[in-house]
């Protein structure tokens, strides 16, 4: 069905097509409308989910763990300072192998209170063991939530997904949505390590440096497999409703001499900025990162790479583009932007490739190339 | 004693300390509760009794979770078995620490969403499990790691906190009265809705007193009128049969505190306020029963 929605009412309805059996949340801006709509989808019947309405993060995680390794599909969304005081749950959630599915609906961190987007939150967790996508749209905030729950259940991964997407620039805009009917793309759940009082085990217990040392080891041999099963799924998504989705965007970048790297909305304001540029003559392609952790396998070989990084690892630099320097060996040219909901344009995106200067950083209105 | 299954659920051989009431009262909340339970446990003492994986001294499921987050994960639990259409008994079992101080959140929230659990809090009076430090639920002038001169506050009164939720069931009980404890299990687990039951549970290293003598250190709480039995069923007080006795002729509190090496060198000016703090509790407890407000 074809219909007009905010990032945030995707988000819920993708969660109404995938009827989990327990919902727990805790309002915050700008994430509040997700769990307000499906709070309405559940008191008018049109949603038979269990939903537990929390007094705080911290709860709302431990809620959706209990529920979760109760055996049924679980979501939760949250925001910023939301996340943060989740944290200790959030690594909770991926060692016992739980597959909660959460918006987290990007936003800058206080002090100076900021409701607008950055990335600093969702990379604040990076190191948690939850998979992250990083969507740019509102058909692909639906298409991605969907996509998430059968990721996160497969057995090659039973581990928690992070659906990303940007404060405002995405969870308040509104665009066209088309929704499906996931029928047997997501079937009913049951976690197959639900807890059972036929089969007493003991859940998380004090588990010596050895055990826990292989642990930790299944954790990533599962982020591993999870580049596998995200592609199957997104190959059988595609196939089924239409909509095909990568490890990355790419547009334009097959000839390109210089690739711009962003995520979020951003990712998908370079592609206008790449058609400016490909007009002036400069042969540029924009590669936006939808998937985070795992973190995807970058052909840059023989390109010039700008990365715009929506977050910053103080003391460091962009988490973006020390990933991308790391990963590939490629020294990028490193754009601070957009922190705290700054607005930047494609002109903006188009003129830091023309200034561009590899190896530097630049924080875009604040400083030159360092 | 009869009326108490033979069937255990908590295995010998813990790695619980010698004389550990918490976990002889562990021992009778699952024989009440049967093996259709899981138990929900955050840090604490339990964490450690149940042993190291992949061995567990426990015969129901055990979920361990964080420590300020047993009530919630709880509730998380009990609607995930709502939302499967099974009826299983999920109670928390969590130490004074994880229920009065850093869970006291998680704890509020679940009984004001109104989650079908049972919530149990033993309250050794300190965090037993990183070694004795004071918690809230510390009494005035006990010494403990982290206050070495004994405790300068009161006990936090954890009950009327519950209480102000006003859970259909409530009750306090102790680890020295087990047949109390095993029908105020049952009960509790025969209502809908939270219910939440204090235990005071002796604990030999962390009040200093010989392994031996814990159930008479309970009783002798209970006797000096220290610790009162009582439960709150949909509101209503009714005090337990040990308690009726000794709120009318209470046992000196010298015998109580003489014999623990926590209240060793407690002022006679702190010994005269936790006095006055125990015929407090005793009277307002005593009026609430007799309809006096
Ligand atoms: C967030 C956090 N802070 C501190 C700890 C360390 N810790 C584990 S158990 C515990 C004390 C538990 O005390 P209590 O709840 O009274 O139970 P007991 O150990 O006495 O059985 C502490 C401080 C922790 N696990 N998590
Ligand atoms: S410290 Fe106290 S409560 Fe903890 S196991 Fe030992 S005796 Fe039991």
């Amino acid at each position: 069905m074809l219909t007009i929605a905010t990032g945030n009412k995707a988000v819920a309805d993708a969660v109404k097509a995938a009827k989990p059996g327990v919902i727990a949340a805790y309002p915050i801006t700008p994430q509040t409308e997700i769990v307000e709509q499906i709070a309405e989808y559940v008191t008018d019947g049109e949603l038979a989910s269990k939903y537990v309405p929390v007094e705080s993060e911290h709860s709302a995680m431990a809620a959706c763990i209990g529920a979760s390794a109760g055996g049924v599909r679980t979501f939760t969304a949250t925001s910023s300072h939301g996340l943060l005081y989740m944290h200790e749950m959030v690594h909770w959630a991926a060692g016992a192998r739980l597959p909660i599915v959460m918006a987290n609906v990007n936003r800058a961190l206080g002090p100076g209170w900021n409701t607008w987007a950055e990335h600093t939150d969702a990379f604040s967790q990076r190191d948690t063991g939850w998979l992250q996508v990083f969507v740019s749209t509102v058909q692909e905030a639906y298409d991605a939530t969907l996509m998430a729950f059968k990721i996160a259940e497969d057995e090659r991964v039973l581990l928690p997904v992070m659906v990303n997407l940007d404060g405002f620039a995405l969870s308040h805009i509104t665009q066209s949505l088309a929704t499906v009917e996931p029928g047997d793309f997501l079937p009913p759940y049951r976690l197959p390590h639900a807890i059972d009082t036929e089969n007493p085990c003991v859940y998380g217990p004090m588990t010596g440096p050895n055990d826990y040392f292989r642990f930790r080891w299944d954790i990533e041999r599962s982020m591993r497999d999870a580049k596998g099963v995200i592609a199957d799924v997104e190959r059988e998504f595609a196939e089924r409703f239409g909509r095909s989705y990568g490890p990355t965007e790419d547009y334009r970048c097959e000839d390109a001499d210089v690739i711009v790297i962003a995520m979020g909305t951003l990712g998908k304001e370079a592609e206008v900025a790449v058609d400016r540029l490909r007009e002036e003559g400069i042969k540029a392609g924009s590669m936006r990162l939808r998937w985070f952790r795992p973190f995807p396998d970058l052909n840059l070989a023989g390109k010039e790479v700008v990365v715009i990084d929506r977050d910053y690892s103080f003391g460091f630099g962009g988490v973006v583009a020390h990933s991308v320097r790391s990963k590939t060996g490629v020294e990028p040219y490193s754009v601070i932007a957009g922190l705290g909901g700054q607005e930047v344009t494609y002109d903006d995106i188009a003129g830091f490739v023309r200034d561009r200067h590899p190896g530097k950083e630049m924080w875009f209105g604040v400083s030159d190339h360092v | 004693m009869s009326a108490i299954p033979k069937e255990e659920y908590l295995f010998k051989c813990t790695s619980a300390c010698a004389g550990c009431s918490s976990s002889l009262c562990l021992r009778y909340v699952l024989k009440a509760a049967g093996p259709d339970t899981i138990l929900v446990v955050p840090a604490c003492c339990t964490s450690v009794i149940q042993g190291m994986y992949p061995g567990t001294a426990m015969n129901v499921p055990v979920y361990n979770i964080a420590f300020g987050a047993a009530a919630a994960c709880a509730s998380g639990l009990s609607n995930a078995f709502e939302a499967r259409g099974e009826k299983t008994n999920v109670i928390v079992y969590a130490g004074d620490g994880g229920t009065g101080d850093i869970g006291i959140q998680a704890l509020s929230g679940a009984l004001e969403r109104g989650t079908n659990f049972l919530y149990i809090c033993y309250d050794n009076e300190a965090y037993g499990n990183t070694g004795m430090q004071r918690s809230g639920s510390t009494p005035l002038g006990a010494r403990t790691t982290t206050t070495p001169g004994g405790k300068p506050t009161v006990k936090k009164d954890l009950d009327r906190i519950v209480e102000a939720h006003n859970p259909p069931y409530m009750a306090t009980a102790c680890s020295a009265y087990p047949l109390d404890l095993y029908k105020k299990v049952k009960k509790a687990l025969s209502i809908e809705g939270p219910k939440f039951i204090h235990i005071l549970a002796p604990c030999p290293p962390g009040w200093r007193y010989p392994a031996e003598k814990t159930v008479e250190m309970g009783k002798l709480a209970v006797k000096t009128g220290t610790w009162i039995l009582y439960e709150r069923e949909f509101g209503k007080l009714t005090i337990n049969g040990p308690s009726k006795t000794a709120m009318k002729k209470p046992v000196p509190l010298e015998d109580y505190v003489r014999g623990q090496g926590r209240f060793k060198n407690v002022s006679p000016e702190i010994f005269d306020m936790m006095r006055q703090q125990v015929e407090q509790n005793i009277q307002r407890l005593s009026r609430e029963e007799a309809g006096v407000c």
